[in-house]
Formats: C-alpha cells, sequence, structure tokens
C-alpha cells in the first residue's frame, strides 16, 4: 500500500441500485466530506479479494453492509471482529463466490486483519433493483453515520 | 451384495447449486449422478423481445465470475447476424478484456477453490494460515485481472463497457501503461503459480476425452476460430448445432448436451491446451514443459496446472497487447440492424459458449440460444465419476467423497451459468 495513503477507511459495501443493499454505499456518501483528511472513504462493490486489497495496510477500518437476518428491517448491529467472526448466516449470499465474512477469515488468516475493525450491518427490507431505500434503513443510515463519526472522535 | 452410496448434497466451492451420488455395487460404479438443482433463469425467453444492442449487458449478468464471456460471444453472434467485422485495436482490445477475465476467473479457482484440494485443507481460509504467501500471491494476481476489467469494461463485475461493434470509450494510450507495469509483476506471479501447482500430488489417472474448443490460425483462442476437435470435427460457429445437440435430464436443470453420435465431449483448459499448445506464446509452452506437462494433458486432475499455463498466457498476452496498442479512430463500428440470424462462439474461462440470435429488421431479438460450458461438460463430469471411482475404493469413506468433490471441482464447473450444479452421494452398495 502507498506510504501516504490514508491509514484509516470506512467502507461502504453494497449495490447502488438493489435498494437497501445500497446502505452501505449511503452511508459512506453521508459521511464524505465531514471527516478529517487522514480518513478515506470508499464506497465497494463487496467482490470479496478487491476488499481484501482495500484492507491490506490499514490500521483502522470501519465496514457497513446490508444483511438479511430476517430481524426487524432498519436493526442496526455492532461487531467487533478484530473478536470474533462475523455471524455468517446474516449476510446475503455474494453472487462472487466469497462474501464480507470470508473477505475478513481471509484477512484474519492472513495478518491483514486491521488492529482495529468494525463491521456495521443493517437489516434490509427489500433488495429490489432499482428501489429506493425504504424507510426504516433510510434511518438507520443515518444513525450508522453518526454512530461512526462519534466512534471516529473518540478513538481515531 | 455390497452397497456403498458416495453422496454429496451440496458441493461447496464451486459456483451455484449442485449436488452428486455414486452407487457402487460389489465395488463397481453401479450409477454416477451429478445433479444441479439451482432452478433455471430462463435468460434465453427475457431475450426475446428486446433490442440486439441489449444481448452483451443482459447476458453478462448470466454470471458474476465470466460476464466477459457471455458478452463477447453476444457481440460476436450479434456482428455475425449484421454482417460487420471489428479489427484492428477494437479486436485486440476485447482480447485483452478477455484476458482480465481469465486472469481473474482462473486465479479465483486455482488458489481459492482449487488448491485446498490438494494441500488438504477444507477450504482457502483454512489454507491461508499455513500458505499465507501463496495466498496473498494468488490475491494480487487475480486483482490484476481485476483491474484490466475494471479499465476496459468500466467497472470489476459485469462490464458496462461493451457494445456490439466495439465499445462505449476506448482508453487512451496512457491509461494503459501503468497496467503494463502490474502485469509485469503478475507474469512473474502467474509463472510462480505454474511452479506451485505442479509440485501438488496428482492422481495418476487418465481418459480418452474427445476435446473440443477454438482454434484459430495464429493465435491461443478467446474470440474467434473454427470449433475444432481431437476426432477429425472443423466446423464454424454457425455449424455447431449441426454437430452437438441438448436433452434435458430429470436429475439437472441444465440441459445436457452432448456430441449427436450420444458422446460425451470436454471443453475447457484442458481440451483448450491439448488442441492448442501450439498457440500459445513461447514462455507458457515452456513454463508447461517445465511444469511436467506433455503438449496434450488427458489427466483431468492436472487442470489445475493448465489454468496456471493459461494464466501466464494471459499476461504474457494482455503485455503484448498493450505494447502495440494504437488508439483507435472510434471507438466502435457502427451496426445498422436488418433480420438475419447469428452465431458466436467464445472462449470462457470454464470453455466454448455458444451463442445464437434470430434478429427481425428493426434488430429485436426473436430468438435466442446460449449454450454454456458447464452444460457441455455434465456428461464428461459423470464419465470422470464413473472412470475414477473404482480406482479409488480403498479410500475411507470421508476420503472418497473429498475425491469424488476434488474430481468434480477439476471443471471449475459454473452451475450458476448453466441453470441449469451439485449434490454428490456415494452408494457403495
Amino acid at each position: 500500500m502507498d506510504e501516504s495513503a490514508p491509514r484509516v477507511r470506512v467502507i461502504g459495501i453494497g449495490n447502488p441500485d438493489r435498494g437497501d443493499d445500497a446502505a452501505g454505499r449511503r452511508v459512506a456518501a453521508l459521511l464524505r466530506g465531514t471527516l478529517p483528511a487522514k480518513i478515506a472513504i470508499v464506497e465497494h462493490d463487496g467482490e470479496a479479494t478487491a476488499l481484501l486489497a482495500c484492507l491490506d495496510g490499514v490500521e483502522a477500518a470501519f465496514l457497513v453492509d446490508a444483511c438479511a437476518s430476517g430481524a426487524p428491517a432498519g436493526t442496526v448491529r455492532r461487531f467487533d471482529v478484530t473478536a470474533a467472526p462475523l455471524p455468517q448466516r446474516i449476510f446475503p449470499f455474494s453472487t462472487h463466490g466469497l462474501g464480507l465474512a470470508e473477505a475478513v477469515e481471509l484477512a484474519r488468516a492472513l495478518g491483514a486483519l486491521p488492529k482495529h475493525c468494525i463491521v456495521y450491518a443493517v437489516e434490509g427490507a427489500s433488495f429490489a433493483a432499482g428501489a429506493p431505500l425504504s424507510a426504516p434503513v433510510r434511518t438507520a443510515v443515518a444513525t450508522i453515520a453518526e454512530r461512526i463519526r462519534a466512534e471516529i472522535a473518540a478513538n481515531i | 451384495m455390497a452397497r456403498r452410496t458416495i453422496k454429496v448434497d451440496y458441493l461447496a466451492r464451486v459456483e451455484g447449486e449442485g449436488a452428486f451420488k455414486v452407487v457402487l455395487r460389489n465395488g463397481k460404479v453401479e450409477n454416477a449422478e451429478f445433479r444441479i438443482f439451482e432452478p433455471p433463469r430462463f435468460f434465453e425467453a427475457f431475450l426475446r423481445g428486446r433490442a440486439f444492442t441489449e444481448a452483451p449487458d443482459i447476458t453478462a449478468r448470466i454470471c458474476g465470475i465470466c460476464p466477459v464471456a457471455y458478452q463477447m460471444s453476444a457481440v460476436h453472434a450479434m456482428e455475425n447476424a449484421l454482417g460487420i467485422t471489428v479489427a484492428g485495436p477494437l479486436r485486440a482490445l476485447r482480447r485483452l478484456l478477455y484476458c482480465g477475465e481469465w486472469i481473474e476467473s482462473h486465479t479465483l479457482h486455482i488458489y481459492m477453490l482449487h488448491a485446498p484440494d490438494f494441500l488438504g485443507y477444507s477450504g482457502a481460509i483454512e489454507m491461508a494460515r499455513a500458505h499465507g504467501e501463496a495466498v496473498r500471491r494468488g490475491l494480487m494476481l487475480k486483482q490484476v485481472g481485476n483491474e484490466i476489467m475494471t479499465l476496459l469494461g468500466g467497472r470489476e463485475i459485469h462490464p458496462i463497457n461493451v457494445r456490439v461493434g466495439g465499445f462505449y470509450r476506448t482508453p487512451p494510450k496512457r491509461d494503459l501503461a501503468p497496467l503494463a507495469e502490474r502485469l509485469k509483476w503478475a507474469r512473474d506471479a502467474a509463472l510462480e503459480t505454474v511452479r506451485w501447482t505442479a509440485g501438488f500430488d496428482f492422481p495418476e489417472r487418465a481418459r480418452d476425452y474427445t476435446f473440443v474448443a477454438l482454434r484459430h490460425a495464429e493465435e491461443y483462442p478467446f474470440n474467434e476460430g473454427r470449433i475444432v476437435s481431437n476426432r477429425g470435427l472443423d466446423i464454424t460457429a454457425a455449424q455447431y448445432e449441426d454437430y452437438f445437440e441438448e436433452s434435458h435430464l430429470p436429475r439437472s436443470n441444465a440441459l445436457h448436451a452432448r456430441l449427436k453420435d450420444g458422446k460425451a465431449y470436454l471443453v475447457g483448459p484442458l481440451a483448450r491446451y491439448s488442441l492448442n499448445f501450439d498457440r500459445l506464446s513461447p514462455l507458457a509452452q515452456q513454463a508447461a514443459r517445465d511444469a511436467g506437462l506433455e503438449p496434450v494433458c488427458n489427466n483431468p486432475y492436472r487442470s489445475i496446472v493448465v489454468r496456471a499455463v493459461e494464466v501466464l498466457y494471459a499476461c504474457d498476452e494482455a503485455l503484448r497487447i498493450i505494447a502495440a496498442y494504437e488508439e483507435p479512430e472510434r471507438p466502435f463500428v457502427a451496426a445498422e440492424p436488418r433480420a438475419g440470424v447469428g452465431f458466436g462462439a467464445t472462449e470462457a474461462p470454464r470453455g466454448l459458449l455458444y451463442h445464437r440470435y434470430r434478429l427481425e429488421s428493426d434488430g429485436t431479438i426473436q430468438e435466442a440460444r446460449i449454450v454454456p460450458p458447464t452444460s457441455q461438460n455434465q456428461a464428461s463430469i459423470e464419465e470422470d465419476l464413473v472412470n475414477f471411482v473404482e480406482s479409488f475404493l480403498d479410500l475411507p469413506d470421508d476420503a472418497l467423497r473429498q475425491r469424488c468433490e476434488q474430481t468434480v471441482r477439476n471443471y471449475d464447473p459454473c452451475i450458476s451459468c448453466a441453470t441449469h450444479f451439485l449434490r454428490l452421494d456415494i452408494n457403495r452398495g
């Protein structure tokens, strides 16, 4: 990784055109321009190997993704993945073979997991093509952006 | 009577949903079935009534791993129907894009899906703890494939820059220079991948396959060439349906393709390599020989080495294309709609991918036919199971089941594409 590149990343994962799957990217968009310059904001499609490259050499990462676990829409969960793996069952299947949970575990196996690595998951209601964010997820997106901003202010 | 069943209800480390079941009676295989239960996806029906210009973007959605293959077969078939030819730098850029997909797809299969079979791990994450350096190399190599896709395709997955006649936008020469630097590293990493895979333990098994692949007068095939076999077949894409037929079997949501004489055949890296060894670059040929491969490879377990050779070739070829690249005057050749039928066959990472379209005079698609590589390989997968399982019967059940899974994964089956995939039942009777 480029030495001058930011060592803290907020990575919003999802497909911008699949309803609530866009939640992670909307969090990234909300935070853009509001955080110190040393913090990079990345919007990501979730492809696992590219995600690993995105985590490599980073000191702290905040990842945001939509999930589908059967909880009420808009439910926000926070996972400290440096402490334990993600519960794989709550994330939707990736069509690209490997998903976020696998990317995190591969990074851990390779010793490439950032020292500080937090995943926010928001429960989606609809992942329909072309749909807007559902109302509960729209509210959750604002909540997560605020929580990440507070965590960065307190810890980074 | 001794009966033993080997069964896998949900095959891991493949794209999509499939299973297999092998039933043995008194040490002989009674039945081997590879089942694809992922639901059918009806892409051929979605295409009817759409404009010819939409086919590359719609068909790219068939697969998250090999969208370029679908785009390429689609645009070649459309151009065939419309009577246009894409040559020069636009043709070269298509080859470059295909290099990106082969690097990405083959590297994913080699490192993440298949190598754990040879090194005795349940998956890539477990393997990464002991083989971190190799896994890192694989991930970085795949990333270079992604970079080609992003530059030419507009994004890593489901590229959006391909159109009938060429591209929406072509890159200026200066944008390719940084990619060349990355590809030089990738070529070394690919060479190391060939050496790494060549060091695995391979079961000494071979079959007298009917290999089917494209063959081109000068090039290792991506986009163009005649469809040939090692049994004398030599036809154009337009003749494909005269020689191959698909049928529906109740156990699979993918149509089974066979030669019209009923025989199974093999598409993919082993076939492509064995029919086109002389078209590989000198570097790739030498690496293959150094890895212990003959110019024809009949051992499907060595397909992982052949894939690595193809990754090396793709890096080498990508560098050649970039060095020779001159910016085209226009990003595409314009095509006027007309009524007609068009045929296209290109080499997806997993093998030959055939498309046929019938167009109305305004360019609306009346009919579409798509035959993906995994559909074509299903019969061959079952024959491998029938032929090889008996020779592995001294293995305990778990090891035998694992060996059967490895046998299926030799094909890098893309069940989502074929949907038309895999459960493994081993019934020993």
